[in-house]
């Protein structure tokens, strides 16, 4: 079967040394900025971007995966042990994990989380290898207008489902792709916005934008506020093994959480922090046992499922980056930019171009998956202690290692200078409630929806209606329509307001 | 007229001014056709759309009621610019003074503006961060990065 085959290879790829051990390394540099809050999973990836460049281009990426994965563990550590979700994706499992922790049974929270982000982590992996192929296929299929079409999908995905103002959020994308056309045209080769500066003639270096808007920018927000004093509940954790009964309460969440994450992953935008609150959603409807906890006093269900979904929305989310070349969300972006780094272009042919690479980095999925596990249970102990380093040292930490990653970009201080601009603008996003996710997305997918934009136009001889009679371009178009539509009704809303309350809470 | 949303007005402001700003820039490109689209059609486009946007939510911010007049509050002005300052300082010293003197000289400057600052372990940090600098970037990624000043000569 092919599809064996397939993971046979990239099996393969991934049991190598090498590979091993820098799957290894991303998770738990994932684990750790997972357990560090205020340091996610694009900051890091932005500052690791410059060093990959010395990298071979599979162990780079299976490094990268393994932190975004890597951190939706580590982010769950901290939501059950003290109350502070390392990752916006974990932000539900503090509701009862913490509530579990306080009555003793933090083992048991931790073991579910991560025995049912493993299993979500498997079916994720399989879930992957069988349908990249078949969307590959159909990717093949699409022309300019196709593309330019998915692309405003994947665009208004990502901002129907994020937080806040929606007229802000597509704001946010249209100022990002506006910063993508600083460049030169590719197809007159003329500079644009450039202002006689040679450097930004090449276009900004989207790693500049994240360190900026994200590393600075957040640094100064956090500074701003009167500095919070975290209480660390518990130094040791006793009882590693849930019960039986625990056992039989948490796998039907586990199935639903990992159902539901697969699916919801896919979508642009969503990814693993809607699956989570699905997830609870869905384990508040569904009955449990007669006599069981009451949610959000230490109900294990409420753990397992929104952690199984995020693992699992975390790994299928992974899909569209790797077929279409499109990424729907933020840390998928920086990948897509990884790839662009090592040469490789993003898209239905990377999986026939490099197949190592491709299968090699889903068969690292489950791999670094496996060692999550192996690692997580035993190291609780050690991520607790590191809890204590006080914000004063590490943000300093996170500046250094910012300011070099910018410098060796091109080996040039423009590109630091660039950043300080970035920090300033990513401040006042923050001071005027401005979700900057969407401007990176934006920003990333620009040129290349400029360029499909251009060429559909060039086929169809300036007629607009191209993108709405070829059948399969209309259709993505009718979609993104229908999504702002269905979030813009009142009672969806109202919901969707309500849940992005939750978090903030 | 009166304010109803302070972060929304000024966002809406932003979205407006840089939306036209960048339509305005497109005119000087060469806009083409439709059936030729020149370097100039996508930005001017965008621009438009983004201003648009911007003079909606505009709008909403003088016209809805929202809690309180959604102020946008103090800016942190104190490590605001500390942290930019300390960033922009790497950037105009590394390549003069190299990365030994830049590095802890940036962790002193931008660990101020932590309301937290210690001489003792500001100091301790920077030269923890330096060695590690030094062992990941220098030695273990074997990154190009001048690490003395450059009156010493080599600047390796």
């Amino acid at each position: 079967m092919e599809l064996i085959n397939n993971l046979a290879l990239g099996f393969g790829v991934a049991f190598t040394l090498t590979n091993l051990l820098y799957a290894f390394g991303g998770a738990l540099l994932g684990t750790l900025i997972g357990v560090l809050p205020g340091l996610g999973p694009v900051a890091t990836i932005a500052m690791l971007l410059p060093s990959i460049y010395a990298l071979d281009a599979t162990p780079a990426l299976i490094m990268l995966a393994g932190i975004y994965y890597g951190a939706q563990y580590g982010g769950s550590t901290t939501a059950i042990l003290i109350n502070v979700p390392g990752e916006s994706s974990s932000v539900v499992t503090a509701i009862d994990g913490y509530a579990m922790a306080r009555k003793g049974r933090a083992g048991a929270a931790l073991a579910a989380a991560g025995l049912g982000s493993f299993f979500a982590g498997c079916v994720g992996t399989i879930v992957i290898a069988a349908f990249a192929p078949p969307l590959t296929e159909l990717a093949f299929k699409f022309g300019p207008a196709e593309y330019f079409s998915l692309m405003v999908l994947g665009l208004i995905g990502a901002v129907v489902l994020a937080s806040g103002s929606l007229i802000k959020a597509i704001a946010m994308i249209l100022l990002g792709l506006l910063l993508g056309q600083i460049n030169t045209d590719v197809i007159s080769g003329v500079p644009r916005y450039s202002f006689d500066i040679p450097e930004l003639t090449d276009g900004i270096g989207f790693v500049t934008i994240a360190m900026g808007v994200f590393g600075f920018g957040e640094i100064i927000a956090n500074l701003g506020r009167p500095a919070e004093h975290r209480e660390v509940f518990t130094k040791d954790v006793k009882g590693l093994w849930p019960t039986m009964q625990d056992f039989k309460d948490a796998w039907p969440a586990v199935l639903r959480g990992t159902a539901l994450g697969s699916i919801l992953g896919v979508l642009p935008g969503g990814g693993a922090l809607l699956a989570s609150f699905a997830a609870y959603t869905l384990e508040k409807k569904s009955r449990g046992r007669a006599d069981q906890v009451p949610f959000g006093q230490g109900n294990i269900r409420g753990v397992a499922g929104p952690e199984s979904a995020n693992n699992a929305g975390a790994q299928t989310s992974f899909i569209p980056m790797l077929t279409l070349g499109i990424p729907p969300n933020a840390v998928m972006a920086l990948m897509v930019g990884a790839m662009t780094i090592k040469g490789i272009q993003p898209g239905p042919q990377v999986m026939t171009s490099n197949p190592e690479l491709f299968w090699g980095l889903i068969a690292s999925m489950w791999v670094g998956n496996a060692m999550l596990v192996i690692l997580n249970l035993p190291l609780i102990g050690i991520w607790i202690k590191l809890l204590t380093v006080p914000y004063r040292l590490l943000y300093p930490a996170i500046l250094s290692f910012c300011c070099i990653g910018l410098y060796t970009l091109n080996n040039n201080n423009f590109d630091v200078y660039m950043a300080v601009l970035f920090g300033v603008i990513g401040y006042l996003f923050y001071k005027l409630h401005c979700e900057p996710a969407p401007l990176l997305l934006g920003f990333i997918l620009g040129p290349m929806m400029e360029e499909n934009l251009r060429r559909a136009l060039l086929l169809s001889r300036g007629d607009w209606t191209t993108f709405a009679t070829r059948p399969l371009s209309a259709g993505l178009l009718a979609g993104a329509v229908l999504m702002i539509v269905v979030v813009t009704l009142p009672t969806i809303r109202k919901k969707r307001e309500e849940a992005f309350q939750d978090e903030e809470a | 007229m009166k304010i109803k949303s302070e972060r929304d007005f000024w966002a809406g402001m932003m979205f407006l001014l840089v939306g036209i700003g960048f339509a305005w820039g497109a005119t000087t490109y060469s806009f083409g056709s439709s059936a030729r689209p020149g370097p100039g059609y996508f930005p001017f486009g965008l621009g438009m759309l983004l201003a648009v946007l911007g003079a909606v939510e505009l709008f909403k911010a003088l016209t809805i009621e929202s809690e309180g007049g959604d102020p946008i509050g103090g800016i942190a002005w104190k490590p605001l610019i500390v942290i930019l300052f300390a960033v922009g300082l790497f950037g105009v010293a590394l390549p003069r003074l190299g990365l030994v003197i830049t590095l802890p000289l940036m962790v002193l400057i931008s660990s101020w503006a932590s309301d937290e600052f210690s001489w003792k372990a500001t100091v301790a940090n920077a030269v923890v961060l330096i060695t590690m600098s030094w062992l990941i970037f220098i030695k273990g990624l074997s990154l190009i990065i001048p690490m003395w000043p450059t009156i010493f000569g080599a600047g390796t």
